[in-house]
């Protein structure tokens, strides 16, 4: 099964966009021809009761059923046989064959498809042959072909833009606590040593922000204790952490 | 090796850097002093000239205009090789709209929907697209529908000078044959059907 999917009509097209061509029909009237030659009548003669019987069937069997101009035609079939059956008179000279219509528009038909055969074979045999360069392109800049793609073609499409669709970004946050511990640790052992230093030097080697923040909380929280002081010799100067005198006080016996 | 004339040296040339075929007022255009008979001949002399003296390429009389054009003989090869881009096939549909148009033209949409019972608004939509028709006017009837009639370039794709090359209804046979009509690139003859009993 092939589907072609015509978009946007412009204003060439009213009616509904969407063209469905099944197993090499090019409408009701191929399907419907295609069932006569296999029955190898003339198309004057058409028994109409059982052409309609078998163009129900193969539209439902293409599941064509859901098409519109199959339906039509499929609708026109069955009240032709419904007017096949109308009793007549023998004498009838008015009655006209409720077929002449269709067998017209057969006919009428099937002269177009000789002609396109012939087209195709005109066409073919004109291909033989080549121009300078490229064959001569239509006239004027023309928008691209309508789009014509079978389901495979669809679904590969699909699977694609959806591979596309970038994953969303995602942080993870990692818990990063605070280690006042440790660094009230290494300022308790600094101010063991020295009376007084740089609040820099408790830092260690690179210090990343969680250790400057660890740091600062703990000399604010030995100060709170009083087990240090803090001082500032000049406004935005350096911290300078100086061991508490009452502490040392009592520490020196 | 017969000579060409000083025209139909110009000629050449004016026909080889075409991409499209040329009519005779285009190529009497090359020599303004010489008259459309004058062309004509030197035209001819030209063909003869390929034709005799054993050229890959011909020239032909197409849409109304004269085209150098290689011979079909060469056409694998050129294919093999891809010197060449072959234009897309026709669809069976997109042939029967065309083939309607060809002989009704100029005709509407309606017409040709009413004789291939089904929509061909996209498949009319195409034609015009790859440059095969284009509106010609306007129908009188309601809602003024545009009317479709054939381009130059319909004729150039299927290497006919004029529309009259058609072949003529009278000519068609409406055959009832057991199997579906398939177009045969191999068959020379136009159409090779039973006739109807």
């Amino acid at each position: 099964m092939t589907m072609s999917l015509d978009g946007a009509e412009g204003d060439l097209g009213q009616g509904s966009g969407f063209v469905v061509a099944l197993d090499g029909f090019t409408g009701p009237l191929d399907l419907l021809l295609h069932l006569v030659r296999d029955e190898q009548i003339d198309i004057a003669d058409i028994h109409v009761a059982r052409i309609a019987e078998q163009f129900l069937k193969a539209i439902h069997a293409l599941g064509l059923n859901q098409a519109a101009d199959y339906l039509e035609m499929a609708g026109r079939l069955i009240r032709l046989k419904a007017q096949m059956l109308l009793p007549r008179r023998f004498d009838d000279e008015f009655w006209e064959d409720p077929r002449t219509e269709l067998v017209r528009r057969l006919l009428e038909y099937q002269q177009v498809k000789e002609i396109a055969v012939w087209m195709s074979r005109q066409a073919e045999r004109r291909a033989q042959r080549y121009a300078r360069g490229v064959l001569p392109p239509p006239p004027s800049a023309l928008p691209p072909l309508p789009l014509s793609l079978d389901l495979l073609d669809l679904l590969l499409a699909v699977e694609q833009v959806i591979a596309e669709i970038p994953s969303p970004m995602l942080h993870s946050v990692v818990a990063r606590p605070l280690d006042v511990e440790s660094a009230t640790l290494r300022l308790e052992a600094l101010l063991a040593d020295r009376t007084e230093f740089d609040w820099r030097e408790a830092l260690g080697n690179h210090p990343s922000i969680v250790d400057v923040l660890s740091t600062l909380l703990a000399i604010l929280e030995l100060a709170k204790r009083g087990l240090c002081r803090i001082q500032q010799t000049a406004p935005f100067g350096n911290l300078v952490v100086a061991r508490e005198l009452v502490d040392a006080a009592v520490a020196a016996p | 090796m017969s000579s060409l004339t000083p025209l139909s040296l110009l000629l050449e040339a004016g026909l080889f850097s075409a991409t499209r075929p040329l009519t005779l007022e285009e190529l009497g255009a090359l020599d303004a002093d010489s008259s459309s008979a004058e062309v004509r001949t030197a035209l001819d002399q030209l063909r003869e000239h390929y034709d005799f003296d054993g050229h890959a390429v011909e020239v032909l009389e197409l849409a109304g205009g004269w085209q150098i054009l290689t011979r079909p003989a060469y056409a694998a090869a050129i294919e093999r090789a891809q010197a060449a881009q072959r234009q897309p096939r026709l669809s069976a549909a997109t042939l029967e709209s065309l083939a309607t148009i060809a002989y009704r033209q100029p005709v509407g949409r309606a017409e040709i929907e009413e004789i291939r019972g089904v929509n061909s608004g996209g498949v009319l939509r195409t034609l015009q697209e790859r440059g095969l028709i284009e509106v010609v006017g306007r129908s009188e009837g309601l809602g003024r529908p545009m009317l479709y009639g054939t381009t130059p370039y319909f004729l150039e794709l299927l290497g006919l000078n004029d529309l009259s090359d058609l072949p003529r209804a009278e000519e068609l046979t409406i055959a009832l044959q057991p199997h579906r009509a398939e177009a045969d690139p191999a068959d020379g003859d136009a159409f090779a059907s039973v006739e109807q009993g």
